[in-house]
C-alpha cells in the first residue's frame, strides 16, 4: 500500500457485466461469474459532477476528470499523467481536404511516451485500492513500458510478459526500469492467454486482464482532453488505432460522458478505427459486417497493433457503425510512409501505429470518407524512437563530410538541384 | 476418448471447486456436451442454448485457438488439454 494514504481513502467503484448485468462489488476480476462477459465499473448516478470552470482550474494531468474515473477518493499514483497537447496541423487539413486536423499527440505522453501511460494510471490505483504488491501485463511493447514505469515510481513488483519478438527499444525500455521481463515464445495473442491464466493462479494485478475493468476506463481522458482542448466542443471525426480495440469504445463512452454532463453539446464525433492490413481483423469485421470476430495471425512490422484475436473488436465495430465512422487498413509500406508524413507535416515522429493512423486517415479521406467541413483528430499514441527499425531505411541517409565549407556549399548547390516535396 | 478441460476460477464455483474435469468425446464440442451433461450450472457458462461457442468464451486445444481448428468440430484426442479462457484483450 502506498505510504501516505489520502483522504478519503481510495477504493475502486463496483463493477456490473456488460453482458447479463449481474453486478458485484469491487475487485481485481474483470470477468462476469454468471455468463464470462466483461465488466465495467458502476459510477453513482446522482454523483456531483464538475463544471468546466472547476475542471480549468485542476492540474493538467487526466485526474482532473476524476469523477469520470472509477474510484472514490482520491489517487495515490501516478498523479501527473495525462493532458497531452493537441496540436493543429494544417498541412494534414490540406492534405486530407477537410477544414481542419488536430494531433493528439501522446507520444509525448508522461512517463513512458506512450497513451497507454492512461489506462496504467488508472490500473496502478486499482492496485492500490485492492492493495495489492506486484502488477503485470501481457503487452505488445508500450504497454509493458508503462507498467514498468508506473511500477517503478510506486514501488510495486511488477512482472510483465511479451512476445518474443519486439522492438529493441521496448524491450530495453521496460527492463531498464528493474520489472521481471518475460519473453514468451509465440504472438501477442499467446502472451495474452499466458497471462490471463498467470492472473488465475498467482493473484497478481495484471493490468490488462484481471484488473482491466479500471485499467480501461483510463482510456476515455483521450475524449475528455480532446473535448476540453478544442474549447469544450467535439470534433467531427476521430482517427484511431486499433489493437485489441478497446479505445475506439473507450472514445465513443467518454464523447458520449462529457455530452451527458452537458460539458459539450451537438453529435457524437465519427469514429474512425485503423489496422495494419498484416492483421487488420476489427477493419474486416466492420467490412464484413455482423458481431463475431474471425481471429487472423499478425504478419506485419506494426507489433503494437498486431492482436489477432482481439477480445474488444465488437465493440469497437459497433462503435464505428453507430457513429457513422469506417476503417481502413494499410500496408506496412503505407505505414512508414505515414510516419514520415506525419513527421514533415507536422513536426511529431510516431512509432508505427502512428504510421498507420496517419496513413490509415489518408486512405479513408481518399475514399470519400471526410466531407471538406469535417474538423478531424488524429490519436497519436506512442513516440517514434520506440520503433526506429520501422523508418530506418525509409529516411535520406545522411552524408559524411569533412569539417570545411566547401564541403557543405557544394551539398547546398546539390539540394537546389532537388526536386520540391 | 478422455481429455481434459481446464476451468478459470470464476467458474469454479459450478464444479464444486474442481479446475480440472475429464471429459470425453470425438470432437470438441461432444467434448463440452459431455462436461455440460455432467456439471448442469456450468453449462449455459460454456456454450449457448443451440450448443454453440459464446464470441467472449475462448477454447484453447493444446495451447492453440480452436478458432484455427475448426472450433467446436476440431477433433480431439486421448490425453488433449483444453483450456477455457474468457476473451481479454490488451496491447
Amino acid at each position: 500500500m502506498p505510504a501516505t494514504i489520502a483522504s478519503p481513502p481510495l477504493t475502486a467503484r463496483p463493477l456490473r457485466c456488460r453482458g447479463c448485468g449481474t453486478e458485484r462489488a469491487a475487485a481485481p476480476t474483470a470477468i462476469c461469474e454468471e455468463c464470462l462477459g466483461p465488466l465495467d465499473p458502476v459510477y453513482e448516478p446522482g454523483r456531483p459532477l464538475p463544471d468546466r470552470e472547476i475542471i480549468a482550474g485542476r492540474a493538467p494531468s487526466l485526474w482532473r476528470y476524476k469523477e469520470w474515473l472509477p474510484f472514490d477518493g482520491d489517487a495515490v499514483w501516478s498523479l501527473d499523467t495525462g493532458f497531452t497537447p493537441l496540436v493543429d496541423a494544417p498541412a494534414l487539413a490540406r492534405r486530407f481536404g477537410v477544414a481542419r486536423v488536430w494531433v493528439k499527440n501522446d507520444t509525448v505522453s508522461h512517463p513512458s511516451l506512450s497513451f497507454k501511460d492512461r489506462v496504467v494510471a488508472a490500473a496502478i490505483n486499482a492496485a492500490a485500492a485492492f492493495g495489492l504488491d506486484t502488477i503485470g501485463c501481457a503487452s505488445t511493447g508500450n504497454l509493458a513500458n508503462a507498467v514498468a514505469a508506473h511500477a517503478a515510481r510506486a514501488g510495486l513488483k511488477a512482472w510483465i510478459f511479451i512476445p518474443d519478438e519486439l522492438e529493441a527499444a521496448k524491450v530495453i525500455g521496460t527492463s531498464v526500469y528493474g520489472a521481471r521481463l518475460v519473453r514468451v515464445r509465440g504472438t501477442y495473442d499467446d502472451v495474452n492467454r499466458l497471462c490471463a491464466q498467470v492472473a488465475d493462479h498467482f493473484g497478481w494485478g495484471i493490468a490488462n486482464v484481471n484488473l482491466r475493468s479500471y485499467y480501461g476506463e483510463g482510456s476515455k481522458t483521450v475524449a475528455y482532453e480532446i473535448a476540453e482542448q478544442l474549447g469544450w466542443r467535439l470534433p467531427t471525426a476521430v482517427v484511431a488505432p486499433m489493437a485489441g480495440g478497446s479505445l475506439l469504445s473507450k472514445l465513443r463512452k467518454g464523447f458520449g460522458e462529457f455530452l451527458e454532463a452537458r460539458l459539450v453539446s451537438g453529435d457524437l464525433p465519427r469514429l474512425y478505427g485503423a489496422q495494419a492490413a498484416g492483421c487488420a481483423p476489427i477493419v474486416h469485421l466492420v467490412e464484413r459486417g455482423g458481431d463475431a470476430i474471425e481471429p487472423e495471425v499478425p504478419k506485419t512490422i506494426c507489433r503494437s497493433l498486431a492482436i489477432g484475436n482481439p477480445a474488444d473488436g465488437a465493440f469497437a465495430a459497433r462503435a464505428m457503425r453507430e457513429t457513422g465512422g469506417w476503417a481502413a487498413a494499410v500496408t506496412d509500406a503505407e505505414l512508414v510512409e505515414g510516419i514520415r508524413l506525419l513527421a514533415e507535416d507536422t513536426g511529431v515522429f510516431a512509432e508505427t501505429a502512428g504510421g498507420v493512423t496517419t496513413a490509415g486517415a489518408l486512405a479513408l479521406a481518399r475514399a470519400g470518407r471526410f466531407a471538406p467541413q469535417d474538423e478531424v483528430v488524429l490519436c497519436i499514441t506512442g513516440h517514434g524512437l520506440k520503433t526506429v527499425e520501422a523508418v530506418q531505411g525509409a529516411v535520406p541517409e545522411a552524408p559524411v563530410i569533412a569539417p570545411r565549407l566547401r564541403e557543405v556549399t557544394t551539398l547546398v548547390e546539390e539540394e537546389r538541384t532537388w526536386p520540391s516535396r | 476418448m478422455a481429455i481434459t478441460l481446464n476451468l478459470p476460477s470464476v467458474l469454479a464455483a459450478h464444479t464444486g471447486g474442481a479446475r480440472t474435469i475429464e471429459a470425453t468425446g470425438r470432437t470438441l464440442g461432444e467434448a463440452v456436451a459431455d462436461v455440460a451433461a455432467r456439471y448442469p450450472a456450468l453449462a449455459p457458462r460454456l456454450r449457448d442454448k443451440e450448443g454453440k461457442p459464446y464470441p467472449f468464451v475462448n477454447f484453447y486445444l493444446n495451447d492453440e485457438d480452436v478458432r484455427f481448428r475448426g472450433g467446436f468440430a476440431a477433433p480431439v484426442q486421448d490425453g488433449d488439454e483444453v483450456t477455457v479462457i474468457p476473451a481479454i484483450a490488451g496491447g
